[in-house]
């Protein structure tokens, strides 16, 4: 059978990709450079008995994402640095009140209203600590349209495994670029969908996790349970609770659920790193720029490898640390002026000498630059 | 006392509730719960939202689909989950600074949508629960603890927002008279697109102490003698309605309803 190819935009993969998995709802408001998503939502879902909402702030967007995921609803939003920000509260009451949803961030320059066309990787820890509080966080930093596409999927399997919101960290320059996308068959890659209370509605309880995932069964609003669904700390009932044993609880599980299955989240990218000296950490689009800079210093005899993570939350710290085993310096070009190379230095520490790239001119980093780079240091 | 049809519809394992003695919203829980039975709906098919406050702590007493969101929001998600089931049966309830402050693009939209959705607005005038701050709604001169001098900005008249913003239906009524408040109520919900029903209420507790009204009987007998019902008031001049209530219906009118224009659009492409 013929492979099904397209000639997509990141974001356009992205859309499908939320099909793909079977995303049924999405809610959002315009913004560059995240719009084209909202726009093939509008006219892709209908056609599937789906709905698109554009509400009328980012904070409805959310919102209103959140409402259909409760109603039983596989359900997205997008938006890009402002929209971000400003959804971050009800971002944080979909990981308190543990409700899948995916949101894509498809980054541009900022703070503030910075550069709406230009291309960053300024909302890495935003992406973490964006809203107030503790949780796990699923994000995923996608290099290609192929990945935006695949990485989708990841995303609302995972949102659907552990009840909660995940990220796709995309950028301006994945968003708006045309790649060939292969598109698999439906039903050759895995669809999770969450998990259904197996009890009667009298005996539903209905946040009492399973003790083998610590994740609950989640009922929707119409199927026959009723339940309560709140953004203050609450105890297995659903109830906003002052206990300071229910409160550690529910806390704890929040940040456990994830922590417990990261090594089934994370994912990463190894380019040459077996016999890497200098060893080159990058995501997102300056991956692309990375790799080929790396083979082309090869070329001149230079050992030197690239890591890349694809989940950057959790970060493969573990699996860094084995790539940068042989390194004695780590690079780490990023399109902001240091997030990301927080995490290599916890992770490496003293074992390599570190050394951040850094470029906010709301361009992209060329191969040639980050090839410089590795010729400086070597 | 509840009547006796509307214990199952309360989740009393939560209680007991956080309201002062002689608060207003338990009055308005009752009407709320008297309309849906009323009305024959099934806990499994009603869903009550609400933002934060006093008042939109109500649904977690409600033995029904319920959702206690955050702050001004709750009709965004409201919106979600009636378009994503149109079968459900949706409330919203709100306070006054929900509603009209931080929630003021979400509630215009809602009414401008005319997404079938039935808004509760539980006006006190004040912000309860964070200790009496003045709201969009605070009378000019009336004291609140930002505004120690007397409120100075004009307050918003929900209804006429309302109906300029669109919705299908539009009521008020004070809790002197539950009565009303239930048969408007119930119109709000049997109306096919977004309604609004406005129940002005008291906060002795934080608006009461500071505006000689300390206790919640003084309240109800400051809404019996100065409710005007609607006919009453278009005889009345400008001075003669100042600081009166005005209650009755607004706006009851037919119109395009969101989640019905939204599956014609779905047969439409879907040919």
């Amino acid at each position: 059978m013929p492979k099904k190819l397209a000639f997509w935009q990141g974001n356009m993969a992205i859309a499908m990709g939320g099909i793909a998995a079977g995303c049924r709802f999405f809610g959002g408001y315009p913004i560059t450079p995240s719009s084209e998503i909202a726009e093939v939502m509008a006219e892709e879902l209908p056609k599937l008995n789906g709905r698109f909402i554009q509400m009328e702030d980012e904070i409805g967007g959310i919102a209103a994402t959140i409402g259909a995921s409760i109603a039983g609803y596989k359900a997205m939003t997008a938006t890009s640095g402002p929209g971000f920000s400003l959804k971050q509260e009800n971002l944080g009451l979909a990981y308190m009140a543990e409700i899948p949803i995916v949101l894509i961030d498809v980054m541009r320059g900022g703070p503030s209203t910075g550069l709406p066309t230009r291309v960053s990787q300024q909302d890495v820890m935003q992406a973490r600590w964006g809203t107030h509080g503790d949780h796990g966080t699923i994000a995923y930093a996608p290099s290609s349209v192929q990945e935006c596409f695949e990485l989708t999927i990841e995303a609302f399997n995972m949102a659907e495994r552990f009840r909660q919101p995940v990220l796709i960290m995309s950028d301006e320059v994945i968003g708006h670029m045309r790649e060939k996308v292969v598109i698999p068959e439906p039903g050759s890659y895995p669809i999770i969908d969450r998990k259904k209370p197996k009890v009667s509605p009298e005996e539903f309880i209905p946040y009492l996790a399973d003790p083998e995932d610590d994740v609950p069964p989640m009922a929707s609003f119409g199927d026959g349970y009723r339940w309560h669904v709140t953004g203050l700390t609450h105890n297995d009932w659903g109830f906003p609770t002052n206990e300071p044993a229910e409160i550690g609880k529910k806390h704890l599980r929040l940040v456990r659920k994830i922590d417990r299955f990261r090594d089934d989240i994370v994912k990463y990218d190894l380019e040459q790193t077996e016999d890497a000296e200098i060893l080159v950490v990058s995501y997102g689009c300056v991956a692309r720029s990375a790799v080929r800079a790396v083979r082309e210093a090869r070329a001149k005899g230079i050992k030197v490898g690239h890591f890349r993570p694809i989940t950057i939350w959790p970060f493969p710290d573990k699996e860094l640390i084995l790539a940068a085993s042989k390194a004695k310096k780590v690079i780490v070009p990023e399109l902001n002026c240091g997030q990301m190379v927080s995490e290599v230095r916890i992770a490496l520490g003293a074992k390599a000498e570190i050394i951040p790239s850094n470029l906010v001119n709301g361009e992209i980093l060329r191969p040639h630059e980050i090839l410089a780079t590795i010729e400086e240091v070597a | 006392m509840p009547r006796e049809e509307v214990k199952p519809w309360l989740r009393t394992r939560f209680f007991p509730h956080i309201w002062c003695p002689g608060c207003g919203h338990g009055i308005i829980l009752h009407a709320i719960l008297r309309s849906l039975i009323d009305l024959g709906k099934t806990r499994e098919e009603t869903v009550i939202a609400s933002g934060i406050g006093c008042s939109s702590r109500m649904p977690g007493y409600i033995n029904a689909n319920t959702v206690h969101t955050t702050h001004g929001r709750s009709l965004g998600f409201a919106t979600g989950i009636k378009l994503a089931n149109p079968e459900l049966t949706v409330v919203d309830v709100m306070g006054d600074g929900d509603c009209t402050a931080i929630g003021g693009n979400h509630f215009i939209h809602a009414c401008r949508r005319n997404i079938d959705i039935t808004a509760i607005v539980m006006n006190n005038n004040i912000y309860g629960m964070t200790g009496g701050q003045a709201s969009p709604t605070t009378p000019v001169g009336a004291r609140a603890t930002t505004a120690p001098y007397g409120a100075i900005d004009t307050p918003f008249d929900i209804c006429r927002l309302a109906e300029g913003a669109g919705a299908s239906y539009v009521a008020r009524a004070t809790i002197a008279q539950p009565a009303l408040c239930e048969q408007y109520i119930k119109k709000g919900i049997q109306k096919k697109g977004f309604s609004v029903v406005e129940i002005i209420t008291h906060c002795h507790t934080q608006f009461g102490r500071k505006n000689k009204r300390p206790n919640p009987v003084d309240n109800l007998n400051f809404f019996k003698d100065n409710s005007v019902p609607k006919a009453k008031a278009k005889e009345m001049t400008e001075e003669e309605k100042k600081g009166k209530i005005i209650i009755g219906e607004f706006v009851d009118r037919e119109a395009q309803e969101y989640t019905e224009a939204y599956l014609k659009l779905i047969e439409r492409v879907r040919g």
